[in-house]
């Protein structure tokens, strides 16, 4: 950390003269790779819908944490959201019903589910505000440190098997007549999207973490023609946009997260407008 | 490298042998009684209505689906029951036309351990040419996988069931979103591939015309085998005619 912090005290802003400065910012070097990766897997398997509702199950999960009077509610929450995609899963290769359809009842009871408990005897609900917008400017430092080491599983997971889960999601006939098992593949994944975005939400909320996890695949798909553009441009686009917005929310004083998710969504659409170019 | 076949006694120069392969869900009998013999070399084209059971029997052929019977395979230099290797081409698959994913990466993915989205190595890129260059289709390395029309993408799929060269190679309806030109040229491919390695190739097809100039033979498929020979012999029968007119297949 004190490295981190020598390094912004060497650069010339007068922003990284806060500490909850230097903290937001190297929580965002750290989430951009992190997230930029997961996105671009996400969007590919057509999973945004799903991680979305991922986010309100690991709230779910954290209320019932609090309720237990657990010591580490993120813990326990992180239980629920593997169970919840496990039986998501489950539901999904046995049902006939369309996935969103699935999404749907799953995230609608997941919700339901959470602010039962939390408002139960009358308890009141804003206490679980933070992880719902969430403050990326609150980070702290055992935070920080618990995304590296998500960041660190989530990219030996990717260099272990992205090429399986990339040949699963595109086309799982091929992959299985290739040897690839590919229920055992995708439900990994869901369970790896579930544990990431379980432990990040108590750290950066529900909005920015969604936004991270849909708009930088979404905006890289626009403009990328490999799987190395593909890659690169979602994680860079997660940067960029992460750098900006934290900056915008520290001149004008409006919310970090939300400052990323709009300068996120501004990159779409820049990436939209040129996607024929690249075509 | 052909080799000699004793009448219809088929010890050594079979390639895949099928007895009595039957499949069902759950009281639902899909295939029953089903006995096949494919011999190095040849090209037979499973023909039959939709619902006959034709990608079932495929599914049982590549393990994918559990079956009653024996398949057994052998190859010259090759001891019996020892698993070959299967190309498999699937059914023309809708690739989102979106995904930014090339024809190189598709070959990454399926043949290395590096992640494609480290970039593809000057080796791997050798290699990919290679594969590409024996279904002549080097100019497509570089093209996105959902960009493809449906004769280049069957030749992309083609050339990744090459490699490693199967000792069986399965293709499920190869020429559906194929154009008449491409066809040919698939076809005309199929052949020379078969002949330059001595491979088996099986295939469902729909397009009966292509079938006397190219195939060994035709095997005519309804739960079970119907009719089997010469492709002229069994389009013409009355079998097939039976087939597909209570079934209105297509013609």
């Amino acid at each position: 950390m004190s490295i981190w912090y020598a390094f912004c005290n060497w650069l010339p802003l007068e922003m990284l003269h806060w500490d909850f400065m230097k903290n937001a910012l190297l929580a965002i070097v750290i989430m951009a790779p992190l997230f930029g990766l997961m996105s671009t897997m996400i969007v590919t398997g057509r999973m945004s819908f799903f991680s979305d509702a991922l986010g309100h199950s690991a709230f779910t999960g954290i209320a019932i944490g609090c309720i237990c009077g657990a010591a580490a509610p993120a813990w326990i929450a992180v239980v629920f959201s593997v169970v919840f995609a496990l039986v998501f899963s489950f539901v999904r290769s046995r049902s006939n019903q369309a996935a969103d359809t699935l999404i749907g009842v799953f995230s609608s009871a997941a919700v339901a589910l959470g602010i039962f408990i939390a408002t139960l005897g009358g308890g009141s609900f804003t206490k679980y505000n933070q992880y719902l917008i969430g403050d990326i400017l609150s980070v702290t430092p055992g935070e920080i440190g618990l995304l590296a080491l998500t960041l660190l599983a989530v990219a030996a997971f990717w260099i272990a098997c992205s090429n399986r889960l990339t040949l699963v999601n595109i086309h799982p006939a091929l992959a299985s007549s290739r040897g690839v098992p590919v229920a055992v593949t995708q439900t990994l994944f869901t369970v790896a999207i579930a544990v990431v975005v379980t432990l990040s939400i108590s750290s950066v909320g529900l909005l920015i973490l969604n936004s991270l996890l849909v708009l930088p695949g979404a905006a890289a798909r626009n403009v990328s023609r490999n799987l190395k553009q593909y890659h690169m441009c979602s994680v860079l686009f997660a940067l960029a946009a992460g750098i900006a917005g934290l900056t915008a929310s520290y001149y004008w004083g409006c919310s970090a997260g939300a400052a990323i998710s709009l300068v996120l969504a501004v990159i779409f659409g820049i990436t939209f407008a040129l996607r024929k170019v690249r075509a | 490298m052909k080799h000699p076949q004793h009448g219809n006694s088929c010890s050594d120069s079979c390639c895949l042998r099928i007895q009595n392969l039957s499949v069902s869900i759950g009281t639902e009998t899909i295939l029953s009684d089903i006995n096949l013999h494919i011999h190095c070399g040849q090209m037979v084209a499973l023909i039959g209505p939709n619902g006959a059971g034709k990608s079932t029997l495929i599914n049982a052929i590549l393990g994918q689906r559990e079956y009653a019977g024996v398949i057994t395979f052998s190859a010259p230099g090759m001891r019996h029951r020892k698993p070959p290797r299967i190309g498999y081409v699937p059914q023309s698959p809708s690739f989102d036309p979106g995904d930014p994913i090339s024809v190189a990466d598709l070959f990454v993915c399926c043949m290395s351990r590096r992640p494609a989205f480290l970039g593809t190595g000057k080796a791997m890129r050798r290699k990919i040419l290679a594969c590409l260059a024996r279904v002549h289709g080097e100019d497509l390395m570089d093209k996105r996988v959902g960009g493809l029309s449906g004769g280049e993408l069957q030749r992309v799929l083609l050339a990744l069931a090459l490699e490693p060269v199967p000792n069986i190679l399965i293709l499920d309806e190869p020429l559906s979103g194929v154009d008449v030109e491409g066809q040919t040229a698939l076809m005309d491919m199929l052949d020379e591939i078969r002949k330059s390695y001595d491979l088996s190739i099986l295939m469902i097809t729909h397009d009966f015309g292509m079938l006397p100039q190219y195939a060994d033979k035709a095997v005519l498929i309804d739960r079970t085998v119907v009719k089997e020979g010469a492709p002229s012999d069994v389009l013409n029968s009355p079998e097939f005619r039976q087939v597909f007119h209570t079934k209105g297949g297509q013609l």
